[in-house]
């Protein structure tokens, strides 16, 4: 793969070296909060679409921010979203083997049968609540989708990255992003639009 | 499946923004054309619409922003100021963001109380009853030369983030000289400088960034009897904030959020002046 060379990072080298340079040290971390930590809520939004669940997402991006931190040096000052999420996917499928093959193996349709606690709190509207209803719905529909078309879907309408960034993240050509995208689409068409939007199937 | 599956793609990089100029007119005349291929086009859109109306991103919760802040503390070993550490903002970028929120929320207070006091009765009638009228069309042009500006190749005419090689640039292009301020500092990188049409006129358009959004800033001179009150407006998905200043009329597009142009046009005018 071409594009930007994301090394792996080297722990042991570079949490040896971080003891030597405490001062150093302060500068990283303060050129590491300004660039990495407004992008927080995007690590936790793919990590939370990419394993289901709040508290695997939670640990994922914990992970992902202790590599990125301890691979700062690599970052050579390209955009710090997309590096970041590549990051936080390699985590996710670094993690794969372990706790989130249970979470990815999870019935997707159980959804329907517990309703979030914020949904039954008293005295919500009615409208605030079918909105609420909606997003929950629209949300598991999403998370329904197989694994590349979400991961593309995520990137593309929630995180607004062009499909040459996350062409880059998933390590695949441009072409296949498109393809993929365009799948993810048709299917949440099918799962989601009443029949008069739905385009005519042949 | 479609009837084309060869223009399915391309049909996904129009509404995407992916496209460059001589695939965007091939698929729009095709699309013109090809009932089946609208129709594609429309269902995307609706697909695309349902989930922006949907709070559907997930925000870190707070508990985890903590625990990072900590890791990082950890990491970057104990320094003279380590005991002020719990005292850095969570994050410098928001809470900057939030001051700068503020500020555009009173500037655009004192707009407001400009035009109720400044004007007479009758063009504050008018004032009311023109961003319908006469806007809405201005807005089209607007909107649909800042969506042109994002297919590939067309955003810019001089790439660059050095305000005076723009500014410079304009010069015998425009019989006008837009200020070109640096806005970096603040999360508005400038991109470059184009020209652009509106209402059949060449106008300058100064773009920048915010974050992954570009912002076509358009600058014209101001009519005689045009209102010398801000806009803030909201038209087919993007933003839209118009301010006078210096006998110039600017208008701001982009789709980020209206709160997001308002501070921008407080930074680009206090900024501006001499």
């Amino acid at each position: 793969m071409t594009g930007r060379g994301l090394r792996w990072p080297r722990l042991a080298a570079s949490a040896g070296r971080r003891t030597e340079d405490a001062p150093s040290g302060q500068d990283k971390a303060d050129a590491f909060r300004r660039t990495m930590m407004p992008h927080m809520d995007a690590a936790y939004n793919l990590a939370r679409y990419l394993t289901r669940d709040a508290n695997a997402a939670e640990d994922i991006v914990q992970d992902a921010y202790l590599r990125a931190y301890r691979s700062f040096e690599t970052w050579r000052g390209e955009a710090a979203k997309p590096w970041l999420l590549t990051i936080v996917r390699n985590c996710f499928l670094n993690n794969v083997g372990g706790a989130a093959e249970r979470l990815t193996g999870r019935p997707v349709h159980d959804y329907g049968g517990e309703l979030p606690s914020e949904l039954i709190e008293t005295g919500t509207p009615e409208s605030q609540l079918a909105e609420k209803n909606e997003a929950a719905m629209l949300r598991a529909t999403i998370e329904q989708l197989p694994e590349p078309f979400r991961e593309t879907l995520i990137l593309r309408e929630l995180e607004e990255l062009s499909y040459k960034e996350i062409a880059a993240i998933a390590q695949v050509p441009i072409g296949t992003i498109m393809s993929r995208l365009a799948r993810a689409r048709q299917m949440l068409a099918d799962l989601l639009l009443p029949e008069s939007v739905r385009k005519a199937r042949s | 499946m479609s009837l084309h599956p060869d223009k399915l793609l391309l049909i996904h990089g129009l509404v995407d923004g992916e496209l460059d100029a001589a695939n965007t007119v091939a698929i729009e005349t095709h699309l013109k054309s090809c009932g089946d291929c609208r129709a594609e086009l429309e269902q995307i859109q609706a697909v695309r619409e349902l989930i922006a109306a949907a709070p559907l991103r997930e925000r870190a919760p707070e508990g985890l922003h903590k625990r990072i802040e900590l890791m990082i503390d950890a990491e970057a070993g104990p320094a003279p100021r380590a005991s002020a550490a719990p005292h850095r903002p969570v994050m410098p970028g928001r809470l900057a963001w939030n001051g700068g929120g503020v500020a555009a929320h009173v500037l655009s207070g004192r707009w407001a109380s400009g035009l109720a006091t400044g004007l007479v009765a009758a063009s504050l009638a008018l004032a009311v009853a023109m961003p319908q009228l006469t806007h809405t069309d201005m807005e089209d042009q607007l909107v649909q030369s800042h969506v042109r500006s994002l297919l590939v190749g067309h955003l810019v005419d001089i790439p660059t983030s050095n305000r005076h090689v723009v500014k410079p640039w304009f010069n015998g292009k425009v019989d006008f000289a837009p200020p070109v301020p640096e806005l970096a500092d603040e999360g508005f990188p400038l991109v470059g400088g184009r020209l652009d049409y509106i209402d059949d006129h060449e106008v300058a358009a100064i773009v920048y960034r915010r974050r992954l959004h570009v912002i076509n800033l358009f600058v014209r001179p101001a009519r005689t009897l045009s209102l010398p009150g801000g806009v803030v407006a909201r038209h087919e998905g993007y933003s839209l904030v118009r301010w006078t200043a210096g006998g110039l009329e600017y208008w701001a597009v982009s789709d980020v959020d209206t709160g997001d142009l308002k501070l921008f046009r407080q930074l680009y005018i206090s900024r501006a002046m001499p």
